[in-house]
């Protein structure tokens, strides 16, 4: 998976550190951040996590024309031969969840910034819970900026299991 | 003003309430801004009658950013170096959190010098929701 091209723009997250309700101004407020000692506004940590936006196959975002695997009529729009065929959703029969992340920052990402990123497959695991088997799949996602520098390295751990779950046993 | 190495010790904490009583607002509020609209977060009835969970639940991610703060509001702004989570229990609406972080060792990294931290979050039950580490840059 190759996200191509995501402008970091100020209004994204602006709109990001109010979903994670952090009033620091360093993220909203160009004013006050150029008083600090960072010289202007920054993205909150994992702010990054945002690039699935321009991600234009990412598969946990509603696509013109094609169905939806939420409710609307029924209470999923995905047709039981499918069902279970995409990552990242849910059926009694198993659930894509995310068990672990991890960033590593080489530096700050600010508005203006246009970062494109690259996900390779990292290790594959599996393990027996309470309610039946788990499989543990890593993946390593570069963001370069446009001079090709590295600017954060996130680790992933997703799980699919095999009957909704409690988080305790992942 | 950042968090200074010669006045920072193994053990020194901080606690910070994240959220009381946790919204679906909030959780539909996050997918908007992540864009991670897996309706096991924004979509009661297929959480409940497709996926088989009691209600919808929170992004893990969602966990892992409002508990950054606790490490920013201490460290200072853009002071982190690596930032991990696992997530280990889900959150749901009408959950309370609260993250701690505590400090397990100062260190020298290329002559300048940082800290690492481990970090947890936990619910009004007092269960951990997520656990996590971070190192961060420190001044002298």
């Amino acid at each position: 998976m190759t996200v191509e091209r995501f402008p970091v723009e100020e209004g994204a997250i602006l709109l990001f550190a109010r979903a994670v309700g952090d009033p620091n101004l360093v993220y909203s407020d160009a004013g006050y951040a150029a008083t600090t000692e960072v010289g202007g506004l920054i993205a909150p940590p994992t702010f990054i996590q945002s690039s699935a936006q321009f991600d234009p196959d990412y598969p946990l975002r509603p696509k013109l024309g094609q169905a939806w695997f939420g409710s609307g009529r029924t209470p999923t729009g995905r047709s039981a031969g499918t069902e279970g065929a995409s990552g990242g959703g849910g059926t009694k029969r198993g659930t894509g969840l995310h068990a672990e992340q991890e960033y590593e920052y080489h530096r700050l990402v600010r508005p203006g910034d246009v970062l494109r990123s690259e996900t390779r497959p990292g290790k594959r695991w599996e393990k027996q819970g309470r309610s039946g088997k788990l499989v543990f799949s890593e993946s390593i996602t570069e963001y370069r900026d446009e001079k090709g520098e590295l600017v954060v390295t996130a680790r992933s751990v997703g799980v699919i299991t095999e009957a909704p779950v409690s988080r305790e046993e992942s | 003003m950042a968090l200074q190495a010669a006045t920072t010790t193994v053990g020194d904490n901080r606690e910070m309430s994240l959220v009381e009583d946790l919204t679906r607002t909030q959780i539909v509020q996050y997918a908007g801004a992540s864009g991670d609209f897996n309706p096991l977060h924004t979509d009661e009835v297929y959480a409940k009658q497709v996926a088989g969970y009691p209600t919808v639940f929170a992004h893990g991610m969602l966990t892992m950013g409002m508990t950054a703060r606790v490490l920013t509001d201490w460290v200072g702004d853009g002071r982190l170096l690596r930032y991990g989570a696992r997530f280990i229990k889900q959150v749901w609406p009408g959950d309370t959190l609260t993250a701690r972080a505590e400090v397990t060792a100062v260190r020298e990294v290329d002559g300048q010098p940082v800290a690492d931290f481990t970090v947890v979050t936990r619910n009004q039950a007092d269960e951990a929701v997520l656990t996590g580490t971070a190192t961060a840059r420190l001044d002298p």
